[in-house]
């Protein structure tokens, strides 16, 4: 029994050839199963489609709102997709400011998520209008009598974050891509090769542009830091702003942040299983990658179960009989379903991640992922509705659920956002080439030199 | 027909490099014989790379830096005026109430001192570049670095000649 196993020869590290030549295959022209999912997808925008069309043509009256619950799931929804996309930034900005090697090979899916996702929240304010022409009038500009915005009120906050935070992602998005699609454009032939040329802005990887665009790429990374910070607290003041029982709280600003970057989490990990399947990426993106993402799951989910139970607390410790009542309701009132997916799903599933067993194990992870996915949802929806459902006087307590309208919209918002997603994978690369090559020993050398 | 001597046609020299040390190895060795124009392109940045070409820091932070503080003081202005153009109360607080506007100069800041780097950085690397680049190979957004090293005549055999021992793969006149 003394033999000893044969050494396993540690698979060496990819090239830099190998990365481009691995990288540019993601865009091969698609097979039957991208067709399938296109085809789903088409499915999902039509059902969304059709049911804004009833709204628009018959009014609002066609959602399930019941006053005095007028922010319902189209609000809950958006604040859904406005904490989807901060993991993005995250994972792009912050990292990158830490010099943490491990996002090379994720920051560009998580990145992309995050412009479709904000593309996906930005609808909602529009789909929650009664009169969605008129959503030009949040645009802060004078009226017909030269009357300007309210620069006091949240919603008019939220305008400026929400349209900054679009315009930077996407900007951080485009800039990051230039040297990839400089690399695409110098294999590809006929009308891509036209488009990529024109998206790369004729970049040539010299040292002058190199020199400029690092610092470039830092300042859009040191700027995006607070912003994505500033982004969520600014959504979270549209609720605590508020007078309302279980809104009004100062905890607001930092437990919607850590919940955003939780749920942004959870959703880069579901995006991420089927696109390394799909595209045989294992190479690339390992299992340290999906452990390191669960392990920020894992702090954040933490972290949003210490605010769930100091929003209990301070409800009990107050003595407010009214923030009291509104808390009591949350938990064991109407709403007592919503509130326990919510802690079941953000508090208790979580915690598996703690066994390195099942944070290693990608079927479990996708599995949990999805979980927090649904819990996350379900919190924007207990914070909005069960608190607007459970005002100051009893004869102002309503019961709101979402009807087909609404559900047939949200399956559009899911279809909007996949569809950008699925044609993104397939015209850019999913996966940072210079970046992804960066954290690679450079040809000739075994180890990766340099701070990163 | 006789072919006019080497050294009167060549502009400069390219440098085809399979191994980032054969890069810098020829890049040391350039530089220190006193070649000034040189352009390397390198499938990735490398600082290694950047320190012996001793370029100065890039102005692109002077372009954030005055986008940023810009932003701030249109945030602010902007905010402040429109209060004042129609004066109204609201919520009994004052006119003009900086803490709001706080937030509304913050997003500001971050806004036009993000796009300010973006322009900074076009206008300093000269983008869009329409045109083919001098020397450039679609080999050097793969694996390959390049360096191209421009001057009279007599100095680009000299340049040959150094890339060659160095370890070039390849050396063409650009």
């Amino acid at each position: 029994m003394a033999t000893m196993a044969p050494p396993v020869p540690r698979q060496a590290p990819p090239t830099y050839a190998d990365v481009n030549r691995d990288i540019i295959r993601t865009l091969d022209p698609p097979g039957k199963g991208w067709f399938l999912g296109m085809g789903v997808i088409f499915l999902g925008l039509l059902i969304g489609g059709v049911s804004w069309a009833i709204q628009l043509k018959d009014g609002i009256g066609v959602t399930g709102y019941t006053p005095p619950v007028f922010w319902g799931t189209y609000i809950t929804t958006f604040v859904f997709w406005v904490g989807i996309a901060h993991s993005g930034t995250l994972i792009s900005a912050v990292l990158y400011l830490f010099r943490s090697g491990w996002r090379a090979a994720v920051y560009r899916a998580a990145e992309a998520m995050t412009v479709f996702a904000v593309m996906t929240a930005g609808l909602f304010p529009v789909l929650h209008l009664g009169r969605a022409w008129f959503a030009y009038w949040v645009a802060p500009y004078p009226n017909i009598r030269g009357l300007w915005a309210n620069f006091r009120s949240p919603l008019v906050w939220d305008i400026f974050a929400i349209s900054t935070y679009l315009t930077v992602s996407a900007t951080f998005l485009l800039m990051g891509l230039i040297p990839d699609v400089a690399a695409l454009r110098d294999q590809a032939t006929g009308w891509r090769r036209r488009l990529y040329a024109l998206v790369s802005f004729g970049w040539r990887n010299s040292d002058g542009e190199w020199r400029h665009f690092m610092r470039m790429y830092l300042f859009l990374a040191a700027l995006s830091t607070p912003l994505v910070l500033s982004v969520h607290s600014v959504v979270s003041w549209d609720f605590a702003m508020a007078i309302v029982p279980g809104w009004h709280a100062t905890i607001f600003a930092p437990y919607f942040v850590a919940g955003a970057i939780f749920s942004g989490c959870g959703m880069v990990i579901t995006i991420l299983v089927p696109l390394r399947k799909a595209f045989h990426l294992e190479r690339y993106i390992t299992v340290r990658h999906f452990e390191n993402l669960a392990k920020l799951c894992l702090l954040t989910s933490t972290i949003v179960g210490y605010a769930y139970f100091t929003e209990y607390f301070i409800a009990w410790y107050s003595g407010n009989p009214i923030e009291r009542a509104s808390f009591y309701s949350r938990a064991f009132g109407d709403y007592w379903w919503a509130t326990w997916t919510m802690i079941v799903c953000n508090v208790f599933i979580p915690l598996f991640l703690w066994s390195k067993r099942i944070r290693t194990n990608i079927t479990w992870l996708f599995v949990i992922s999805i979980f927090i996915n649904i819990g996350m949802w379900f919190e924007r929806f207990v914070i909005i509705v069960s608190s607007l459902a459970h005002e100051f006087e009893p004869w102002q307590w309503a019961y709101y659920t979402p009807n087909h309208i609404e559900i047939g919209v949200i399956i559009g918002s899911f279809s909007w956002f996949s569809m950008w997603f699925m044609l993104f994978i397939k015209f850019f690369p999913a996966l940072a080439i210079a970046e992804v090559k960066e954290a690679l020993p450079p040809p000739g050398r075994t180890h990766a030199g340099g701070p990163h | 027909m006789a072919t006019p001597p080497i050294t009167t046609t060549r502009a400069g020299v390219v440098g085809v490099f399979a191994t980032l040390d054969g890069a810098l190895l020829a890049l040391r060795e350039l530089k220190s014989k006193g070649y000034e124009s040189l352009t390397v392109y390198s499938p990735v940045p490398n600082h290694e790379l950047e320190e012996v070409l001793d370029k100065p820091t890039s102005p692109v932070r002077l372009f954030t830096l005055i986008g940023g503080l810009t932003g701030t003081s249109l945030g602010f202005l902007f905010a402040i005026w429109t209060s004042l153009d129609w004066e109204l109360i609201v919520g009994g607080k004052p006119i003009v109430s900086l803490p709001p506007y706080v937030i509304i100069g913050f997003e500001t800041t971050i806004l036009i001192g993000a796009l300010s780097a973006v322009a900074g950085m076009f206008l300093n690397a000269r983008l869009p570049k329409l045109r083919n680049a001098l020397g450039y190979d679609p080999r050097f957004s793969n694996d390959k670095f390049g360096i191209v090293a421009v001057g009279g005549p007599a100095q680009a055999s000299g340049a040959e000649a150094i890339m060659r021992a160095a370890g070039a793969e390849e050396v063409r006149d650009v």
